[in-house]
């Protein structure tokens, strides 16, 4: 059993299971998920030893390899590192979200969409194809839309959602050009072949436009500026997803995705120019405007885009340790905001609000969590022992090691430490003006500490903040060297993770952001000042709206030209199209009309059927006003229609059509009880005229194609299906074999598209009430007995006969004209005929089938039957059949493909009484209960 | 044989065409069921047309007709019927959400 295909799959078969498991209680959905998640844990944590034996382990599904497409997945440390934050994390979001989602939110739907996104997010980290990571990157961008849009009755929630999509789907699009391009330049779409590419990409032509898409992508999806806005915006979500989302997991794609192309695009000035330029923009602006958001998920938003600026940073940087400082910042930061988002949930939830300028001196309230919040917040600002310290200090001694190699090199330092200050001055108000600073303000009800678990996921992380801060070298070394090695494709370098390392410029840059964070806080007035004037006057967000706005008024604008119009200029432009490619095909072609086929002689029976057919089809046309003639008169040509196909040796075709034809006379004639029976006589004489010349057009077009055709010689690729039926299919009628066996996958797209269109009806019929006419069109009531009873009798009778008949049809199928199609219709008739004459309710007492039920079940057995061929090792749908000596009876063979051929049974006798039957209900709901029939309720 | 088809494909084309530019939901259901009902026979025809020699494997057979367009057509009726049944469906909906049968949903 392949394991990493696995851990992907596993996710996404807990959605629906989370999904499931709330009938049991509305804790089932976060054990079932946090089970789920276990497991996956377990599973990964199965095949670990391979990446720290150094080892990347590759596990390939082979699809289209062709176009090198196929599902592979590749574990290598950082994939490791990367799918151990996912899950580790993510087990702790599933315990805090219990506890943080109050009674009147479905926790259900809650759950699915979090272990969809959790599936998604593994699938990018484990990619071994690059497509492939393309569409799980697609995924997390439409699973966080549901995430972020979880409280749906909120407007803010839902902008922010439709932003977020909008913004990171958008980057997914360049990523895919930029993806498409990158596996153009190396020739495979397989990472282990562009991580070898490396130089080769480099020098290619497209490379900078190349590296511009695929930084597109990145810097969307970890909100770097000028991208970042949508951020902030996602802070209308559940603060879980928060914490999952938008510290640890999604915002670090863009990260990650940097990091695993990192042996393929770095090392040139474009990637230290744009990785680190825009990563350093990002790092300074994100802590600037951190410090004065009054809310304090908002700080937090701003801080989480600052710190992923400050990875990019290390990545644009480029040096093998700054690659060590990055992995070692993404643990960290992973860390510190996830347990800082869950205690500004906790005060959230406790404390009724997230407005700093209203949460004051909530130590005296809530001291345990208070302790927690401000752990992780010393080691966002760097403090010493704590693990954010670590990796900051690494970033400040590279920026200093670079600064010779660059002009300007001297201000890389100088901003970083002004962005450190900033860092550690909104750490400093996050603390201050939320624990002391005096007491609450206007809080609506006094805040106290949550319940004793919903802390223990925070209590962990800090735990893991502080352990980390204080013994790097023993608790974090071996996953960060696995984690670097991946990242950088080779051994990682001599690094050492001391909190010591003497007296070093890093320290100072240390030292000088610590006092002057703590200056700046003290002395913050002017700059809150400045700030309050400035009043997001450059704020993105609004640019995103006006642009947003003014692509909706484009398309108002626009839609008028495609579906404003009458329809009937719209079928006028359609036939006109279709005449024009016809006549430029034609005479472009330069071949003559007609071929050289040998005719076939006209018999008088055909003559007489043909004229009879095109008699009662323009009939129909003449008389369509009067409606209830012209539906007998289409039945006519169905049935000229089904007397041909017999003519020309399709005997299944034939019984298709008759049977079809009876139950879309039934479907029409139910139909047009609702209608007019009669329609006005509102068309001019010129447009009958102008309608008259386009349809003569049509059609002498369409019957001048078909003359092409039936005069050209015969070639045909059916000789193989003829060859193989009975040795390779084991059956006789070719037709069927060719539904059942060879082309079983078109036919159980055909019953699915069937399905689905039963189901459409189903949902437009429901609350559907239609007035229906007291008396007919020669002003004659009802008949009061609506059910005669001779007819009920007889059809009660005929009833068994019908249902044997169709059996037989079903049976015979695989050898002699019959099937699943045919025998369905013909149950479906014999069924609607008990309806027709005893009435709705009367029958659905003495049959309570559940429709939807017969067509799910029949499409579970088609599906069923190819899934069996794929557990045995075949390809889906393979058939197989074999012959069984029965007692009296002899020889019988079976073949797989009947219990396919069930499903398509099943599918068409759901649809077609699905149809019918609510369409017969709709009657009722508008005209109360029919009397009774003969033998009575 | 094959102009008395290919006439009879392109009459029912034209009489669907006209029915489809009517004005009232009804006859444009029937048009489309005529149009459904002339593609399917042009795509039974592109099997040419076979008498007495149904694609049936039998020993005594002198030969068969064309199988596949015929697998083709007969999934391709199926689905003509559900499409026709939405579609008739749809109308009655318009008309139950809008008062009246014009496919424009309103009277002109």
């Amino acid at each position: 059993m392949m394991s990493l295909p696995l851990v992907v799959l596993l996710p996404f078969l807990g959605a629906p299971l989370a999904a499931w498991s709330v009938r049991f209680g509305r804790l089932g959905a976060p054990w079932a998920s946090g089970g789920i998640t276990l497991v996956t844990l377990l599973v990964l944590l199965g095949v670990a030893e391979a990446p720290f034996a150094g080892r990347t382990m590759v596990e390939r599904l082979p699809w289209l390899g062709s176009a090198g497409l196929d599902l592979a997945f590749r574990l290598d440390g950082l994939g490791l590192l990367f799918a151990l934050l996912i899950l580790g994390i993510g087990l702790l979001v599933i315990f805090y979200a219990r506890y943080y989602l109050e009674a009147e939110d479905c926790l259900g739907r809650f759950y699915t969409y979090l272990m969809l996104f959790m599936g998604a997010m593994l699938g990018i980290v484990l990619s071994e194809n690059l497509v492939q990571l393309v569409v799980f990157w697609e995924l997390t961008s439409l699973t966080s839309f549901l995430l972020i849009s979880y409280w749906q009755g909120s407007e803010e929630a839902r902008r922010a959602a439709r932003m977020s999509l909008v913004v990171t789907g958008a980057g997914g699009l360049a990523l895919l050009a930029g993806v498409v391009m990158l596996g153009e330049m190396v020739g495979s779409y397989a990472l282990s072949d562009v991580l070898a590419a490396g130089d080769q990409v480099r020098a290619h032509p497209w490379y900078l436009p190349m590296l511009t898409l695929v930084l597109l992508g990145a810097f969307t999806k970890s909100a770097q500026f000028p991208f970042h806005f949508w951020l902030p915006a996602a802070m209308a979500a559940p603060t879980p997803v928060s914490a999952y989302l938008h510290s640890a997991t999604m915002v670090k794609a863009g990260v990650f995705l940097l990091a695993r192309l990192f042996p393929v695009l770095s090392d040139t000035p474009a990637w230290s120019g744009l990785v680190g330029g825009f990563g350093l923009a990002t790092f300074l602006l994100g802590a600037y405007f951190a410090l004065f958001k009054h809310d304090i998920k908002g700080l937090l938003a701003y801080s989480t885009i600052s710190h992923l600026g400050l990875i990019m940073l290390l990545l644009g940087i480029g040096t093998p340790l700054a690659a060590v400082a990055a992995v070692f910042h993404i643990i960290n930061h992973a860390t510190f905001k996830a347990s800082l988002f869950m205690a500004a949930g906790i005060i959230d939830h406790e404390a009724g609000s997230r407005d700093m300028r209203k949460l004051n001196g909530l130590w005296k309230y809530m001291p345990h969590t208070a302790l927690l919040a401000m752990v992780a917040a010393a080691s966002m600002a760097g403090v010493p022992l704590f693990n954010g310290f670590l990796s900051k200090e690494m970033l400040f001694a590279e920026a200093v090691g670079v600064q010779t190699q660059m002009a300007f090199g001297w201000l890389l330092p100088v901003v970083v430490t002004v962005a450190g200050v900033f860092a550690v001055a909104y750490s400093l108000r996050f603390i201050y003006e939320t624990f002391f600073n005096g007491e609450p303000v206007g809080l609506e009800h006094t805040p106290h500490e949550p319940p004793r678990w919903m802390k223990v996921p925070v209590e962990i992380l800090v735990l893991l903040c502080l352990v980390v801060g204080i013994l790097p070298a023993l608790t974090v070394e071996p996953i960060l060297a696995v984690g670097v090695s991946g990242l950088l494709h080779g051994p990682a370098p001599e690094y050492s993770l001391a909190i010591w390392h003497g007296f070093s410029p890093a320290l100072l840059m240390s030292v000088l952001a610590l006092a002057g964070g703590v200056g700046v806080y003290a002395f913050r007035a002017p700059l809150f000042a400045l700030a309050e004037r400035m009043g997001g006057r450059f704020e993105a967000v609004r640019f995103f709206w006006r642009g947003h706005d003014g692509l909706l008024r484009w398309a108002d604008r626009a839609n008028p030209w495609q579906d404003g119009v009458s329809l009937t200029t719209m079928v006028l432009a359609l036939v006109g199209a279709g005449g024009i490619v016809g006549l430029a095909g034609h005479l472009g072609g330069g071949s003559p009309l007609a071929g050289g086929a040998t005719p076939t002689p006209l018999d008088p029976v055909s003559l007489l059927l043909g004229l009879g057919g095109i008699a009662a089809a323009g009939a129909a046309v003449v008389l369509h006003r009067r409606r209830l003639a012209s539906v007998i008169l289409l039945g006519a040509v169905g049935l000229v229609i089904a007397l041909v196909f017999i003519r020309f040796s399709a005997p299944d075709l034939g019984l298709t059509q008759l049977s079809v034809e009876v139950v879309t006379l039934i479907l029409l004639l139910l139909a047009l009880y609702f209608l007019p029976q009669h329609g006005p006589a509102e068309d001019g004489a010129a447009r009958c005229l102008r309608d008259g010349v386009v349809a003569g057009l049509a059609g002498l077009g369409v019957g001048l194609v078909s003359w092409a055709i039936l005069t050209r010689p015969h070639e045909t690729i059916a000789d193989y299906f003829l060859e193989q039926a009975k040795p390779g299919g084991g059956g006789a009628n070719v037709v069927n074999v060719i539904l059942v066996d060879f082309r079983g996958f078109d036919t159980l797209g055909e019953i699915a598209v069937l399905a689905l269109a039963g189901l459409g009806i189903f949902a437009m019929l429901q609350h559907l009430y239609l007035p229906g006419p007291a008396k007919d069109h020669a002003g004659r009531g009802w008949d009061p007995d609506r059910h005669p009873p001779i007819m009920a009798s007889l059809t009660r009778l005929l009833l068994p006969l019908a249902l044997l008949v169709s059996f037989f049809i079903f049976l015979r199928g695989h050898q002699l004209p019959g099937g699943g199609f045919i025998a369905g219709l013909v149950t479906a008739v014999a069924l609607i005929m008990q309806y027709l004459a005893n009435g709705v309710s009367w029958t659905q007492a003495r049959l309570p089938a559940h429709l939807h039920g017969i067509m799910g079940t029949g499409l579970l057995v088609a599906t069923g039957t190819g899934l069996v061929a794929m557990a045995l090792g075949y390809p889906f749908l393979t058939s197989t059949f074999d012959y069984f000596h029965w007692p009296l009876v002899g020889e019988v063979e079976l073949a797989s493909a009947l219990a396919f051929d069930l499903g398509v049974y099943l599918v068409v006798v759901g649809t077609t009484l699905l149809v019918l039957i609510h369409l017969g209900m709709v009657h009722r709901a508008s005209h109360g209960v029919s009397g009774n029939p003969v033998g009575g309720q | 044989m094959e102009a008395l088809i290919a006439i009879f494909v392109g009459w029912l084309t034209a009489c669907g065409v006209y029915l489809m530019l009517r004005s009232r939901t009804f006859p444009v259901v029937l048009g489309l069921t005529l149009i459904s009902y002339a593609a399917n026979l042009f795509l039974f025809a592109t099997g040419r047309l076979t008498t007495g020699q149904p694609p049936v494997i039998a020993k005594e057979a002198a030969g068969y007709a064309d199988p596949l367009p015929q697998a083709l057509v007969l999934t391709a009726i199926v689905i003509g019927f559900a499409m026709t049944a939405f579609v008739i469906v749809l109308a009655l909906k318009a008309r139950g959400d809008l008062g009246n049968d014009h496919v424009d949903g309103e009277e002109p």
